[in-house]
């Protein structure tokens, strides 16, 4: 390489130098190839090209549409609506099923659970929470047990999405209401009902007081929960002899409960979801453990 | 102001015409390129019969199911641990052959080589050997140019449609897809596939080539530091080829005649007259700089300058340079420069394998250590002992795998749920995955030093059985109940573990999980 006639060569590595000198330090002048250069600029081409065609340059309000008029929120509701597409027939089946006589292995059924869950995600959690176990001792029912106010039958369920709770909307929704005793009774008088209702199911109460309240229960409370405190799904009245507690089973809030009343509402879902989507919601709820 | 100025600031592709060749290192890359290529080609269109209910292809990457057929194995997503380890075995693979035979993997498997060598083949079929394709190439564009080129790029192209065809029957069933493909009824991806893999193919086989391996890929670099003096390498030993030149072969024929001259000069005068045994060079200049040592000192080195390894070489290099991150290995140079060693009487291996570290023995006139000696050292040991141990361990891993499996979900959401008789329930969704080709019957069974109840929803028939279809994963959800009176209702932990067992072949499998109770 001694003969090379370049006087920035390097003898060592036997290539040019590019000439700069940096403190004794030469730079190697390895040049690429001119095809990487054209393939950077096919990057800048194909760079300009794309603002050009997608969503690009920011303006003052919003970006530039794009000349393929491309969007990633248009592309999700292309993508939905081919999924409801695909699903309109099972769909359709589920609208116009008897859920009471749906077989757990009919395609509408399994579709129903599946959407179902969606359906209460977006509407129904915010109340009854994400896992549907309610809010505990707040008013808002676990959907996971055994214990229904309005019935636990696919029936029932479906009537209580589609109507609700004592809404003003619907006038078929569910309706009772429990009479705040605070003006009725004195609350030595409301004590010794809660000491009743504690004795239902087996809490610890003073039994001197619950012979009390036993009288006043079979006067005001039985017509609803029963004589026994066994409740009545067709009334929405609670069943005072179980475990559960809507709104807490202290005696501070069974005391609460008794004089000032409860009165919890649920929308009438029938007014904003689809026929099949009450259908949906109906069967996941009735299929999360507790279902009768 | 610098020189830079005058200097080409992109470096122009130097066209190359390998010329073709033939000797041992030829052969075996032919073999080579037809077993992989025919592997490539072939193995999708392999059947393997699994029974009614799964694919017959042998090796079948089934995305849409999930499942990776190869043979009689089926992996499983929870089983992708085979596929990293078959990648750790393929990178310690790679450090073995690279520390033991250099770059192999480039010269002899690559498919950037193995395709280029399938396109040069080609090339030479329709545009003749290395002088014709220089002639062709310098030539006018002329009708017959233009047809010899418009056919070479048309065989090209139908390799590469078939590189990219086949690489999809390795996701679909081959023999359907091969004809939906044609109907123009096959999935977009597909073709979409394909066409990027024909391009890749065209573009990378017919014109990158060289370009691929010199500025595309990485493994040249990477490569170089895996080699060391004792990796056996394609090389060239200068100490006995130079000092070259095209008149050697002539000179070394005057100074064996001289000589013989002189010997038959000895012989007629005695043994006195060898004083004047002749030297065919007497008149070298003193003030030459002193050449590396070579084992010619009469300065007639063995290399011819015949060009032969140059024109064949693939990479457009000269091997004579030494040592150069462009050479793949392919040993085409060895083949050519045998060849002409061969024709002029003198030994093979002027171009060679071999390790660095034998540089000094020859170059003292010894004969180089043993190839074995080479190639079995500690480094390649321990690689190979690593490879090994990986290997052993997959395949032990295959053979006691469990045909079924289970993975026991907790529902923490809520954590538990109090009954209306005061009973605390939680609830675990159970994965079953039934691995085999028929149909099972489980039933689920509990296990706890408590006393839980279990229930399993969906039970078939008998009570917490379930019947899990065969290669399918059932997910069945499973209450476990504590009484109000029982310990583990108002505890806040309590450890459990649920399992599967089949009801004919009592096959289990379980996993530990927790039971949590009120916590009061």
């Amino acid at each position: 390489m001694s003969d090379n006639d370049n006087p920035h060569h390097d003898e060592v590595t036997g290539v040019d130098t590019t000439g700069h000198d940096w403190d004794g330090i030469k730079e190697l002048n390895n040049p690429l190839p001119r095809w990487w250069l054209w393939c950077f600029y096919i990057t800048i081409v194909w760079g300009i090209l794309y603002t050009i065609a997608y969503p690009a340059w920011p303006l003052v309000q919003g970006a530039t549409a794009g000349a393929l008029g491309y969007s990633t929120r248009g592309e999700v509701a292309e993508d939905i609506a081919a999924v409801e597409a695909q699903n309109a027939e099972v769909s359709e089946r589920l609208a116009s099923a008897d859920l009471s006589t749906l077989a757990v292995t009919d395609p509408a059924h399994q579709y129903g659970v599946a959407g179902g869950a969606a359906v209460f995600r977006a509407n129904c959690s915010q109340c009854h929470g994400s896992g549907a176990a309610g809010v505990q001792a707040a008013g808002y029912p676990n959907l996971l047990d055994d214990a229904w106010l309005w019935g636990g039958s696919l029936e029932a369920i479906e009537y209580t999405v589609r109507h609700g709770i004592r809404n003003e909307q619907d006038f078929d929704a569910r309706w009772s209401e429990m009479p705040a005793y605070d003006e009725v009774f004195t609350e030595e008088e409301i004590a010794s009902t809660a000491e009743y209702v504690l004795s239902l199911s087996g809490g610890d109460h003073d039994a001197a007081a619950a012979a009390v309240g036993m009288e006043i229960f079979a006067g005001e409370c039985s017509s609803c929960h029963g004589d026994a405190g066994m409740g009545d799904p067709d009334l929405g009245a609670p069943n005072l002899t179980d475990a559960i507690w809507l709104y807490g089973g202290t005696r501070d809030k069974i005391i609460e409960t008794i004089t000032y009343s409860r009165f919890g509402v649920m929308p009438a879902w029938g007014l904003r979801l689809s026929e099949a989507e009450i259908k949906a919601v109906t069967l996941y709820v009735h299929q999360l453990g507790g279902g009768e | 102001m610098s020189a830079s100025e005058d200097q080409p600031l992109y470096a122009p592709q130097e066209p190359i015409f390998p010329r073709r060749v033939s000797g041992k290192f030829r052969t075996l890359k032919w073999w080579i390129l037809a077993i992989t290529l025919g592997i490539y080609y072939i193995t999708p269109f392999l059947r393997w019969d699994r029974g009614p209910n799964l694919p017959d292809q042998a090796v079948l990457i089934d995305m849409a199911g999930r499942r990776f057929y190869f043979f009689w194995i089926e992996i499983w997503p929870h089983e992708f641990y085979f596929v990293a380890g078959l990648l750790i075995m393929a990178g310690l693979g790679l450090f073995l052959f690279t520390s033991a035979l250099g770059r192999v993997w480039c010269g002899y498997t690559c498919p950037q080589t193995v395709w280029t060598d399938l396109f040069i083949l080609v090339e030479r079929w329709i545009e003749g050997d290395r002088n014709a394709r220089v002639r062709l190439w310098k030539a006018d564009w002329d009708a017959r140019k233009i047809r010899l080129r418009v056919t070479k790029w048309i065989v090209w192209l139908l390799i590469s449609i078939a590189t990219g065809g086949a690489w999809v029957f390795y996701f679909a069933d081959a023999p359907t897809l091969a004809v939906n493909l044609v109907t123009f009824d096959a999935p977009f991806i597909a073709y979409s596939t394909i066409g990027v893999l024909t391009a890749t193919t065209f573009i990378f086989g017919g014109f990158m080539r060289e370009q691929v391996c010199i500025y595309m890929c990485p493994w040249p670099r990477i490569q170089a530091a895996m080699m060391d003096d004792d990796t056996l390498t394609v090389a060239y030993r200068d100490w006995r080829g130079e000092p070259r030149g095209k008149n050697n072969l002539r000179r070394a024929k005057a100074a064996a005649a001289a000589a013989e001259n002189a010997e038959t000069i000895t012989a007629q005068a005695g043994p006195g007259a060898a004083r004047y045994k002749a030297t065919p060079y007497p008149n070298k200049p003193l003030n030459e700089p002193a050449p590396a040592p070579t084992l010619n000192p009469d300065g007639i080195g063995d290399c011819i300058d015949c060009m032969a390894c140059v024109n064949v070489c693939p990479m457009g290099i000269d091997i004579r340079d030494g040592q150069q991150m462009e050479c793949i290995t392919c040993a085409l140079c060895i083949d050519a420069c045998d060849e002409v060693m061969e024709k002029i009487g003198k030994d093979r291996g002027l171009i060679d394998y071999l390790a660095l570290s034998d540089e000094g023995r020859e170059r003292e006139g010894k004969s180089p250590r043993p190839i074995w000696q080479h190639v079995f050292r500690v480094r390649t040991m321990v690689y190979t002992a690593i490879w090994s141990l990986v290997g052993i361990g997959l395949v032990w891993a295959l053979f006691v795998r469990s045909d079924i499996s289970l993975t026991v979900e907790p529902v923490r959401n809520p954590q538990f749920v109090t009954l209306s008789d005061g009973s605390v329930r939680n609830t675990y969704t159970l994965r079953i995955r039934n691995l085999t080709g028929e149909d099972r019957e489980f039933r689920v069974l509990l296990n706890s030093e408590d006393i839980l109840r279990i229930g399993v929803e969906e039970s078939s028939g008998m009570p917490n059985h379930v019947i899990v279809p065969a290669n399918e994963t059932l997910s069945v959800r499973t209450y476990v109940t504590a009484r109000p009176q029982d310990p583990a209702a108002s505890r806040d932990r309590t450890d459990l573990s649920l399992w599967v067992e089949d009801v004919e072949t009592d096959a289990r499998a379980g996993e530990d999980t927790v039971f949590n109770g009120k916590g009061t």
